[in-house]
């Protein structure tokens, strides 16, 4: 069977059979649609890439106030066509392995705090300068700087000094951190001439497609760039567009119409119907991102750790899965870390569980309704999940009380400031990163309150060390101590959900982010 | 022209720039008392402390308003909207872009639903009370109590996803061919004028029964004028100050009011740029497009009532 169907599906990517006639042969061979699809998309890649043609994507988070400076980058649509004209000093590979690009050997001392990078050869920017170790050292001096509004600043901040000689960066950290590679990869280190210090929007980078085209929160477009350094891997179509959807409706409208060739955030109630549409593949894949209830554990009632264990128990997590995320996605265990993280480990999962719930309940003595604050922006299905949440809870006994707030100024107004309120978090590469940006007690995201000087002291130690044994059983229970004690309710994972429309072949599983971890422009082409 | 036309003109735009100041007043008021502040909007859940203080002071939100005001006044009146402060970019060479975007598609919406619905009402009052009359009026009142994404939707499903005559999403942008551009446009210039088809043509419709009733029409009838020159000749003319405003109301609906259409159909307007800036709180933006709105609001209604007054001679002479 398998034989049959690899020689029928070489057939297709040669132009000899259609799409639909492979599908169909492949139904009646009992093989599921997306089966079919990755092996028709496998036989495409052995079959190499196809030079040419305009690949568009229509996605959502795109505004007019967008810039294409790199520093300001938060939402997806400059996210995705940064990857595409921006190249990096390192990358996360699929796998979440370590990938050099700009940086073509890392090296640390031996205590993790003084780091070397050395510079890559003959890479060319788009302005026809080449990459020199004073553009890098630029580029990270300008996140790292205390007035900068780099989204990378956070992780940024632990670098004492950054030198450049001859090929080579050398960075010393005010503290020792194994991951530092890891935060290299973060998708606003773009490096730009002379770091971007001089016209951080010029949009100038040595990515595979120049910027031909910046019309924020309307089309973005890139025109492949001649010499760029790694051409067989990246930049396959001639021109790549983005297109700014933010209605899901008219977005998957453009895909079925033909008008765009991928589309993002595909809404899980919708993907049984979209899967229908002939020539549309799913593209879905589980990855850090998490959805999740905050309690402020330093506020009343939530300082109290019995209470904050009812609320734990009293979610149904499978319920909330199946009816939110119709299935797309993977059960929470209240640590914001999953198998996506190179050091994960498992931790026994927590059910849902009213008897338990009411016991702890009953033990923090405290009576009365709770207010939970939510929002349609605090993810796709945040009302209907609370809504759950309050029948679940009302079965062991706890009266949640629901409040629906504006989409407008919630992570202004509710967000980090209310104890109680529904949220996400995209996720981060690495444990530590995670750990740091929301769990220190000197994070200013710490948006559960968690306060704990032992746990910072967990956070330095395991970030110091280099045997990943023991680094290993230190996240543990890092995750032991977060999911038992901490303020966070994490009922579910989510996956990304993008979609693709005909002809659309090279996709890559990644991980780390929707869209290819951004790079599905730049990766993918079309096929003949 | 008269002299107390040209009088009454000149009174009546002295009046429009007025009131368009008072409206400036107004919208810069507005805007002040807008909860949070445009940092904090800028930067979202990603803001720190840091990060927000130096942002802060690289905005100037530190003056008084009265300061700000004027210096936006005497900026707007060169000319000069200033930048925006999200993204840094001049205001006056994004909004070109875009007000002509909604300009052009207002005036293809415009150009069908307005001689439509005149003769569609014309129709209707010609056969009125009977069954195209009540057609008619049954149709365009459907199509008005739709929402218009309703609407639009509809046509996206239809013409775009399963006919798929027309593009689903109506990106326009420089360099696109005038034919290009029309194409892209045909689906939302459709749904604005389904939208408002109905309100002019019932007013059509009220306004022309109304002068119906008159004596003047009984003897027009009388002598034995056919139906249609009796609305033509006789009607039409007397009819023609209520209809304008109405015309003029829908236009500065089709300008102001396409928010959502913009939406659906992904379309580059005004609509969907002052929604960016508004949740943005970027006051520069949200203060260049509400007076725009304003002008465009005031400026029709002067036409309008500059409309009524020549068609009119009656109002050119108060009592």
């Amino acid at each position: 069977m398998t034989n049959e169907l690899d020689y029928l599906s070489r057939r297709v990517v040669a132009g000899k059979l259609s799409r639909r006639d492979f599908l169909g042969r492949a139904a009646a061979l009992g093989v599921t649609a997306p089966f079919a699809n990755s092996l028709l998309s496998s036989a495409a890649r052995a079959a190499g890439p196809v030079k040419g043609g305009t690949l568009k994507a229509g996605l959502v988070g795109g505004e007019s106030t967008n810039s294409l400076d790199p520093a300001l980058m938060m939402t997806q649509v400059p996210f995705a066509f940064g990857k595409c004209w921006g190249e990096m000093i390192v990358e996360l590979s699929p796998e979440g392995k370590l990938e050099n690009r700009i940086a073509e050997e890392i090296g640390s001392s031996d205590d993790a705090k003084v780091w070397t990078l050395k510079i890559r050869d003959g890479i060319e920017f788009h302005n026809g300068k080449t990459v020199t170790a004073e553009d890098v050292a630029a580029t990270l001096e300008r996140h790292s700087d205390e007035k900068s509004k780099s989204g990378a600043l956070g992780y940024m901040k632990g670098i004492e000094t950054i030198k450049a000689s001859g090929k080579e960066v050398v960075l010393t950290l005010k503290e020792p951190n194994a991951d530092l590679p890891y935060l290299l990869s973060d998708y606003h280190l773009i490096v730009q001439p002379n770091g971007g210090k001089d016209k951080p929007d010029a949009g100038i980078s040595a990515g595979p497609y120049k910027v031909k085209v910046n019309e924020p929160g309307v089309r973005h477009v890139g025109e492949r760039f001649a010499n760029y350094w790694q051409g067989d891997k990246m930049g396959h179509a001639d021109q790549i567009e983005v297109v700014v959807i933010n209605d899901a409706t008219a977005r998957t409208a453009a895909l079925q119409g033909g008008q765009v060739n991928m589309i993002n955030r595909v809404e899980p109630k919708i993907v049984d119907l979209i899967k229908r549409v002939p020539g549309v593949t799913i593209r879905n894949h589980s990855g850090p991102g998490h959805y999740v209830f905050i309690m402020h554990c330093n506020t009343a009632p939530f300082d109290n750790n019995d209470l904050r264990m009812a609320l734990k128990l009293a979610i149904n997590r499978e319920e909330m899965l199946n009816k939110v995320l119709r299935g797309y996605g993977s059960l929470g265990n209240d640590f914001p870390i999953n198998a996506s993280y190179p050091l994960f480990t498992e931790i026994e999962q927590r059910k849902y569980d009213p008897d338990k719930a009411k016991f702890h309940y009953k033990k923090s003595g405290h009576d009365g309704s709770i207010l939970l604050r939510t929002s349609d922006v605090a993810f796709p299905g945040a009302v209907d999940a609370a809504q759950l949440y309050q029948q679940s809870a009302a079965k062991a006994g706890i009266k949640l009380e629901i409040k629906r707030e504006p989409g407008d100024g919630y992570w202004n107004e509710v967000w980090n400031k209310q104890p109680f309120c529904a949220s996400y978090w995209g996720g981060r590469s690495t444990q530590d990163q995670m750990y740091s940006t929301a769990y220190l007690s000197s994070a200013d995201w710490n948006d559960t309150r968690f306060k704990r000087p032992d746990f910072d002291k967990m956070v330095l130690a395991a970030r110091a060390e280099l045997d990943e044994a023991k680094r290993k059983q230190m996240y543990h229970d890092m995750a032991v101590m977060v999911r038992d004690e901490g303020g966070l309710i994490l009922p579910m994972f989510n996956q990304f959900i993008d979609a693709t429309g005909p002809k659309v072949a090279g996709w890559v599983e990644d991980p780390h982010q929707e869209l290819c971890n951004g790079y599905a422009l730049a990766k993918c082409w079309l096929e003949a | 022209m008269s002299a107390p036309i040209v009088k009454l003109v000149a009174q009546r735009i002295a009046l429009g720039v007025l009131l368009l100041l008072a409206v400036s007043v107004l919208i810069f008021a507005g805007t002040q008392i807008l909860p949070g502040d445009v940092a904090q909007a800028i930067l979202g859940q990603s803001a720190t402390p840091e990060s927000l203080a130096n942002l802060r002071e690289q905005l100037g939100l530190n003056d008084p308003a009265y300061i700000r005001y004027f210096h936006w006044l005497g900026g707007v009146l060169t000319g000069d909207l200033g930048t925006a402060m999200s993204s840094g970019q001049d205001i006056a060479t994004s909004i070109k872009e875009r007000l002509w975007n909604t300009l052009f598609l207002a005036f293809w919406a415009a150009i069908v639903a307005i001689p439509l619905a005149i003769i569609l009402g014309l129709i209707a009052v010609r056969y009125r009370n009977g069954w195209v009359d009540k057609l008619i009026s049954g149709l365009a009142l459907a199509s008005t109590s739709f929402p218009e994404f309703f609407i639009g939707y509809l046509l996206v499903y239809f013409f775009a996803v399963k006919w798929q005559i027309f593009p689903a999403i109506s990106t326009v942008y420089e360099g696109m061919s005038f034919g290009e551009r029309l194409q892209a446009i045909v689906l939302p210039a459709t749904a604005l004028t389904l939208v408002v088809l109905a309100h002019m043509m019932r007013m059509t419709r009220a306004a022309i029964l109304n002068v119906m009733q008159s004596a003047y029409v009984e003897t027009a009838e009388l002598k034995g004028l056919s139906a249609f020159s009796v609305i033509r000749k006789h009607a039409f003319p007397n009819a023609i100050a209520p209809i304008i405003n109405v015309v003029m109301l829908n236009l500065a609906y089709l300008v102001v009011g396409v928010v959502v259409v913009e939406v659906i159909f992904v379309y580059p307007g005004m609509g969907q740029y002052l929604v960016d800036h508004v949740t943005k709180r970027d006051v520069p933006v949200v203060q260049a497009v509400g007076l725009i709105f304003a002008a465009v609001y005031i400026s029709l209604n002067i036409i309008a009532d500059i409309a009524a007054i020549v068609a009119n001679p009656r109002l050119r002479h108060p009592k």
